[in-house]
């Protein structure tokens, strides 16, 4: 397989503006912008092994930047990441925008899971794209002023002057509200079509959190659907911009918030690639341990409210309650529960407490049990399987058209797990299955999850069975906060600590997107870093972002119970569609 | 002297029946925790009995409101039709040979119809609201109603040829040798999955369902009108659980060392306990899969349980 660099550099001489290396290795390419949907469509159906999946599509405001490094002029930078399942590698696109009023050419009619990214790079960067069918904002309020992620944006509330709710704004406010169906790209006239428009959530049971679905209904049977998200979104992104490297790890935390430390993990192993920082192996074990109890804790909650949703009422009291076995034991651990706040930049916050191991030993004797008797009592129930075999089907090319990462795209028959396939921290090293579905409907879905808490399970006992010995956190200046034992010798290891404390330990320049196989699916941080105590630009790719982009076209034809059957089978989380 | 002996039967059988209505509350709250793996109501007085209480003094006390945009004849009206028609069931009901209100001749018909009449109640209240959720919940109730009435009666008609009567005590008498739950089998299991559907349970709340249409036809209801509805769920639980008992399980019948309207209310209250069990059981059907369930299976079956029971019969008296 020759290099995709020179492949497109022989394909398109003239669009290469310049190849960029970063931290992450993952090819870079500036691409002129006039060239882009051309390149796009030459690496989506022509080379060999496509990049059949857009990954990622994203904006970074150059304004303020200093380390620039011989990247061709920009004012915005509209970034492309495409994956490719057969080179099992990553690509990165970034085309130049020099105007104030910056444009780019919408790749919707390319990939069309585009369309919501290329939404939400309007909504925060003010770039357009020309050709998009419905370019409007996406997480911020329509009444919205400015664009956050743009570097003048004040990024905290004592930077934007007293908040005042005239009369006069309430009601443009309360106007902005109003539901206009023909703004949402639904028909007008409902009095001559057979249907009704039905508006669920944001604050529905079964919705999982505030999502709002506008449906077009005839009868119970759905003929479209619109998401209307952003009701939960709390400017992650932009938060990371004031923040120190170190003090961001809480907000990381409440990005997928049934996830706890698995969301430490991309960010950290992404500062810790930006600042060359390797992590001794007991640190990578714990991390995996806890992560992979995470996992367990997230899909427990998952398998108790998709019963929920389809009318069952007591398994979701019986996995709560093992949750908080969970639970009990992040507590021991980390102190906290549900964001322990725990992964550090090069290690984690402390070692292991004495006792650690029977408390993880027992839980693993205990969980087998109890989810056998899930197994009998939601698994092979009957009308569990009526209501869930052959609802909401779609196959792998539609998954990878439309950005399906984790047991959604596993549950279609296709065995991918970046644990497997991308080890990171020393997963190559544990024992454990992918398991995968056949026909990719909610049943199969289900299955996934179930059989992966078994399979977390095993990854646990490895890790309680194999810990090895040594410190918790690597012997680095960067490390924050620094190993206390050296700083009382030498100066210089006081002055390092002594900054890492107070200001935030300072990281090189460069780019890093790390990823992990979170709960939901692929989850990654792309870390810019202009040398300074904060980051420069923060992307967190979600996986729930693009699976609900998607549930519009699994649930059209379907009734309404089916739709709850299909969102509880997506395993989404609200705060981690919103960031 | 008979006539008030009558009357303050009847004012007596109702008090008990409401106070068991009640009662209910606490004892499916208390029974769900047990087989959730957590404690229920058990603050408010011993063991959380008077939580029973609580709950009745918040839903009293709460505004009495009608939201702006409702038909609002009808919206009163929904939930009043939900209790009188279980209540005038109740009347057929012989809990002993001495306690019943009355002793019709078309007891079984007379339950049938008002259990029709239940039925308005949510398509009723569902309209009146005015808001779509609970109108899907009206349509799905019409359409559940439909589909379970027309096997419900034909389930039972197996009772009425074997006992020759509609008289539900004459229903119980024929029951000495043996009680109608075995040769009626079929039957009985028909005429209880009617009887869930009929009181809107799961795993056949699909006009209600939670957690698709919130609270489906009484979404707009608060205050002691939703209690209306509320109670009449727990009435109805009672009723079929009566009926149940008296149609197959010989209702009052039982050896001499109880007396036989405890033997009934043990009966009743099995039954009861089954409700809630398969509450906590079951997941939720799609309507559709309820309809055909009715139409496709147990329709068929209770008019095959029917033709047998009748040839049975005829042949035994040939």
């Amino acid at each position: 397989m020759s290099d995709i660099s020179s492949i497109l550099e022989q394909q398109f001489p003239e669009a290469i503006l310049a190849k960029q290396p970063t931290k992450d290795e993952i090819p870079t390419l500036w691409i002129r912008p006039t060239d882009i949907r051309e390149v796009l469509l030459y690496l989506k159906h022509r080379v060999e092994q496509p990049y059949r999946m857009l990954y990622d599509l994203t904006a970074i405001d150059e304004q303020a930047r200093q380390h620039r490094g011989g990247q061709p002029a920009s004012r915005f930078t509209v970034v492309y990441v495409l994956f490719s399942f057969e080179r099992n590698a990553f690509l990165r696109l970034k085309i130049p925008l020099t105007d104030e009023q910056p444009a780019a050419p919408s790749i919707t009619s390319i990939w069309p899971s585009a369309n919501w990214y290329e939404r939400e790079v309007y909504d925060m960067f003010g770039v357009k794209f020309e050709g998009h069918p419905d370019l409007r904002r996406i997480l911020m309020p329509r009444t919205w002023q400015g664009h956050p992620l743009q570097k003048c944006h004040p990024a905290r509330a004592t930077e934007m002057g007293p908040f005042q709710l005239p009369l006069e704004k309430q009601r443009r406010e309360e106007e902005a509200l109003q539901f206009r169906p023909e703004e949402w790209g639904l028909e007008a006239d409902v009095k001559t079509e057979n249907f009704m428009f039905l508006n669920l959530g944001p604050q529905h049971p079964g919705t999982h959190g505030v999502l709002r679905l506008v449906l077009e209904l005839d009868g119970e049977e759905i003929v479209r659907i619109i998401p209307d998200i952003g009701f939960h979104h709390r400017g992650a992104e932009k938060m990371a911009e004031r923040q120190s490297w170190h003090t961001y790890i809480p907000y990381t935390d409440r990005v997928e918030y049934l996830g706890g430390v698995m969301n430490n993990f991309p960010y950290v192993m992404a500062v810790e690639k930006l600042a060359g920082i390797e992590v001794p192996d007991r640190v990578k074990v714990i991390r995996i341990m806890m992560s992979e109890l995470f996992r367990i804790s997230s899909h427990l909650v998952w398998y108790g409210t998709f019963a929920q949703d389809l009318g069952m009422m007591t398994p979701v009291f019986l996995m709560f309650n093992d949750r908080e076995r969970i639970f009990d034991i992040v507590a021991a651990i980390c102190g906290d529960r549900m964001h322990p706040n725990w992964f550090r930049i090069g290690g984690v916050a402390q070692d292991l407490p004495k006792g650690w191991d029977k408390l993880i030993r027992d839980f693993l004797d205990y969980m087998p049990r109890r989810l056998k008797e899930y197994d009998k009592m939601v698994m092979r129930n009957s009308l569990f399987k009526r209501r869930t075999i052959g609802i909401g089907i779609y196959d792998t090319d539609e998954a990878i058209e439309w950005g399906v990462t984790g047991p959604g795209l596993r549950a279609t028959g296709f065995e991918w797990d970046f644990r497997k396939k991308q080890p990171y921290s020393g997963y190559d090293q544990f024992d454990f299955d992918v398991p995968i579905g056949k026909n990719g409907d909610c049943y199969d879905r289900a299955i996934v999850r179930v059989e992966e808490i078994w399979q977390s399970l095993r990854i646990i006992r490895q890790c309680v069975d194999n810990m090895p010995a040594g410190p918790y956190k690597s012997d680095h200046p960067l490390t924050t906060p620094p190993l206390k034992e050296y700083t009382m010798q030498d100066i210089e290891t006081l002055i390092n600590h002594f900054l890492g404390v107070t200001w935030g330990p300072v990281i090189p320049p460069g780019e890093a997107m790390v990823g992990v196989e979170a709960t939901k699916g692929h989850n990654s941080y792309y870390l810019i870093s202009d040398g300074n105590t904060t980051s420069y630009r923060t992307r967190i790719r979600t996986p729930s972002f693009a699976h609900i982009q998607f549930v519009p076209m699994i649930s059209r034809g379907y009734t309404i119970p089916d739709l709850l059957a299909i969102l509880g089978s997506v395993d989404y989380v609200l705060s981690d569609v919103d960031r | 002297m008979n006539t008030v002996i009558h009357i303050i039967m009847i004012i007596l059988i109702l008090l008990v029946l409401l106070t068991i209505a009640a009662g209910l509350i606490y004892v499916e709250r208390r029974m769900l925790a047990v087989w959730q793996d957590r404690y229920g109501p058990n603050r408010t007085g011993p063991f959380g009995l008077l939580q029973v209480l609580a709950d009745m003094v918040k839903i009293f006390f709460k505004e009495d409101w009608i939201p702006p945009f409702v038909d609002k004849k009808v919206f009163i009206i929904a939930p009043t039709i939900v209790m009188m028609a279980v209540l005038m069931s109740f009347a057929i009901i012989p809990f002993t040979p001495k306690i019943g209100v009355v002793d019709l001749n078309i007891g079984v018909l007379f339950f049938l119809a008002m259990s029709s009449m239940g039925a308005y109640s949510v398509v009723l209240a569902g309209w009146a609201s005015n808001n779509k959720y609970a109108l899907l919940g009206g349509i799905r109730g019409a359409a559940q109603m439909i589909s379970y009435e027309v096997f419900m009666g034909l389930s039972l008609m197996g009772v009425v040829i074997l006992a020759g009567s509609f008289n539900l005590r004459d229903i119980v008498e024929a029951q000495r040798k043996i009680w109608f739950f075995i040769p009626q089998i079929v039957g009985f299991v028909i005429f209880f999955l009617a009887g869930l559907a009929e009181t809107h349970r799961l795993p056949f709340d699909i006009p209600e369902a939670e957690s698709e249409l919130i609270a489906g036809y009484h979404a707009e209801y608060s205050g002691m009108k939703f209690g209306m509805f509320f109670v009449g769920e727990y009435l109805g639980i009672s009723l079929i659980s009566a009926l149940v008992t008296t149609l197959y399980f010989g209702g009052w019948l039982g050896p001499h060392f109880l007396p036989p309207i405890v033997w009934f209310l043990i009966k009743m209250f099995a039954f009861i306990l089954l409700f809630i069990l398969i509450r906590a059981t079951l997941p939720r059907p799609r309507y559709d899969q309820l309809m055909s369930l009715g139409w496709k299976l147990l329709l068929p079956l209770s008019l095959l349980n029917l033709l047998v029971t009748g040839a049975v019969v005829l042949y035994g008296h040939l």
